[in-house]
């Protein structure tokens, strides 16, 4: 009823090709993005930031860089955590080797750094593929952790091992350090989360989208088609691996604040945003969303609910939320394998006939 | 119907006239460990023209198309297209310089819609680069714009229209190989090779396919090299016919020559209804 398209016609190809075709899907989009933009920052609270709203959308933004290596170029990645590592480490010795130099910039340069390892680690797929390959990056991630742990240089060399992320500014504004102010760092992540997102959205409808998807479809008739498969992996490494090292770069600097490798970036992250990932939707930019949206808010709202209304015990409740979680991922995969994308695309092609069948 | 190739981009065109030599295969051996797959076979293919490779299973036919577009390296022999002789390539080289291909069974990209699938085929046209595609509005958008019209234009050949945002995997067999038919002829092709373009279809289906590569033939005067089994087809379709067995060559010429060719009987063809 709410959501037609009957009326809304293309006069160009440029009308058709856009991201959301159907105005009300438009305006929800916008509508959405300016509340995000416009209101939560008045309204949000430490809590909130820390809880619910860093960590969803840097989890976000790594879901995005896996989401371009493994669902829109079929290159399955174990090494999340690791790269996600890359980003976090480059971004402090770039924050304590340039003091000057202003955050969105050391982001950004952080990403590159992690492009370059991830380019690196992405050599092996010109060889082997699927779980072979899973295993491969499997090694970038234990490899990438020993060695942040072992070499001083990279902790420049702290006492404890740990990495603390020094005050740091955007306009003036400190984005990093003790005494940020929540609305600054969700400000942040947030323009990089939208950027980014959009960015995403770009590489994947174009010219080099349709190369990493048929190197995953079919990687013979791809080549033969004039796809080199050189190419198409190590872009989708490199673009995937830039991705991921912002999220591990906002995750250190303007999340957490002070890490310790192995803590932080273990194999539980790799895993974690492949669940996300796969439970989101593989190939699909609302799928890296949704998958972390709900593997983010749903730990959170089982815990408040378990906790916070019912009042159990607080080790009682998060047993039983390890259970429901795990539950639901296997709920969503039997009935939707492709994840919550797909079921968003078939609720959105029933609404399009509702209330008629078809 | 008169219908030309756009613009955009710059397609396969050479200065070769109808007729001349698009293609020259010399003394081509091509063995997998004891296989011997193809054993010095020389042919050629001139521009403009529809040329049959056909014979029994096993034969060869596949491997030579393999060669011909790179995915193969053939130990011995050489391969001359468009005046210039290439020993070993990769096959998006070859795509590059002009060949493209479908095959025997389907290799769409299934997760892609049908226009994605096509596009893809014109992926050797667009320049633009990883940077611009990031931006988006622009030269990036542009060049897409400019090469869905020409997409458009073999989705409108093809009697595709109503399937362009189809999933290619959701189509039925008949359609798929026509949607890797217009993936092929995306590429602007100087030399399109069909491996069994016509396997599987009903009686309706083949003559559409047949209709599609005559005028493919006629209308854009792509050369092509086609394999198939169904020798009606073979023989009112091609102007030339290369018959291969065990991989040696055993006849060569028109059709009519062809089907009188006594190896050629022996081998594959049987005893002639006509006789």
């Amino acid at each position: 009823m709410f959501y037609r398209e009957a009326g809304d016609f293309k006069t160009s190809y440029a009308a058709d090709q856009q991201t959301f075709p159907i105005k009300s899907e438009r305006w929800l989009f916008w509508a959405f993005i300016a509340i995000a933009f416009l209101v939560v920052p008045f309204f949000i609270n430490d809590y909130w930031n820390k809880a619910v709203l860093m960590p969803l959308l840097i989890y976000a933004m790594a879901a995005l860089g896996l989401n371009i290596l493994t669902g829109y170029c079929g290159q399955v990645s174990l090494g999340t955590g690791g790269f996600m590592a890359v980003g976090a480490y480059a971004c402090y010795k770039l924050m304590t080797a340039f003091p000057g130099m202003d955050m969105f910039s050391v982001v950004i340069l952080s990403g590159f750094i992690t492009a370059g390892v991830g380019l690196l680690f992405g050599i092996p797929s010109l060889r082997i593929k699927g779980f072979y390959l899973a295993v491969a990056t499997l090694a970038a991630q234990f490899f990438l952790v020993w060695m942040f742990n072992k070499f001083a240089w990279f902790y420049n060399y702290s006492a404890s091992g740990q990495i603390t992320a020094p005050e740091r500014t955007v306009f003036g504004i400190a984005v990093t350090g003790p005494s940020t102010t929540p609305w600054a760092t969700y400000l942040f992540a947030l323009t990089f989360v939208f950027v980014f997102g959009w960015v995403a959205r770009n590489l994947t409808r174009g010219r080099l989208g349709r190369s990493w998807m048929a190197i995953r479809d079919m990687d013979i008739a791809a080549e033969i088609i004039g796809v080199s498969p050189l190419r198409a992996k190590l872009s989708a490494f490199g673009v995937s691996s830039f991705y991921i090292g912002m999220a591990g770069a906002m995750f250190f600097a303007n999340y957490l604040g002070a890490i310790e490798v192995t803590e932080a970036f273990g194999i539980e992250k790799s895993f974690l945003v492949l669940f996300m990932v796969i439970i989101g939707g593989l190939g699909s930019i609302l799928g890296s969303f949704l998958g972390a949206v709900f593997l983010v808010l749903l730990p959170v709202l089982l815990k408040n609910i378990m906790v916070g209304y019912l009042g159990w015990a607080t080790d009682l409740a998060a047993h039983v939320q390890i259970m429901l979680i795990g539950g639901l991922i296997v709920f969503f995969l039997i009935a939707e394998p492709h994840g919550l994308a797909q079921l968003w695309r078939v609720t959105k092609e029933k609404l399009r006939l509702w209330p008629f069948p078809y | 119907m008169n219908m030309h190739y756009s613009s955009a981009g710059g397609a396969h065109r050479d200065n070769l006239a109808k007729g001349e030599t698009l293609l020259q295969v010399d003394n081509i051996s091509l063995s997998f460990g004891g296989v011997k797959a193809i054993q010095d076979v020389s042919f050629d293919i001139k521009k403009g023209e529809i040329r049959a490779i056909i014979g029994p299973n096993g034969a060869g036919k596949t491997s030579m198309l393999n060669v011909i577009n790179g995915f193969y390296h053939p130990q011995e022999g050489t391969i001359t297209f468009r005046g210039k002789e290439r020993r070993r390539m990769r096959p998006h080289v070859a795509a590059q310089q002009g060949i493209s291909r479908t095959f025997q069974n389907i290799a769409l990209f299934k997760g892609m819609s049908v226009l994605d699938n096509i596009m893809t085929g014109r992926m050797t046209l667009q320049k633009r680069n990883m940077l611009w595609h990031a931006l988006w509005h622009g030269p990036a958008q542009m060049e897409e714009l400019e090469h869905r019209a020409a997409v458009e234009k073999i989705i409108d050949f093809l009697e595709i229209e109503a399937i362009r945002k189809t999933p290619s995997g959701r189509l039925p067999y008949g359609l798929q190989k026509r949607v890797e038919l217009g993936r092929a002829l995306a590429a602007e092709p100087a030399l399109l090779l069909l491996d069994e373009p016509m396997a599987g279809m009903n009686l309706e289906e083949k003559e559409d396919m047949s209709r599609f590569i005559l005028d493919v033939n006629h209308q854009f005067g792509t050369t092509i090299a086609l394999i198939e089994h169904d020798m009606g087809v073979v023989m009112d379709l091609s102007d030339r016919v290369m018959v291969l067995d065990y991989g040696r060559k055993i006849g060569d010429g028109t059709p009519d020559d062809v089907r009188k060719n006594r190896d050629v009987i022996d081998a594959y063809l049987g005893v002639s209804h006509d006789d």
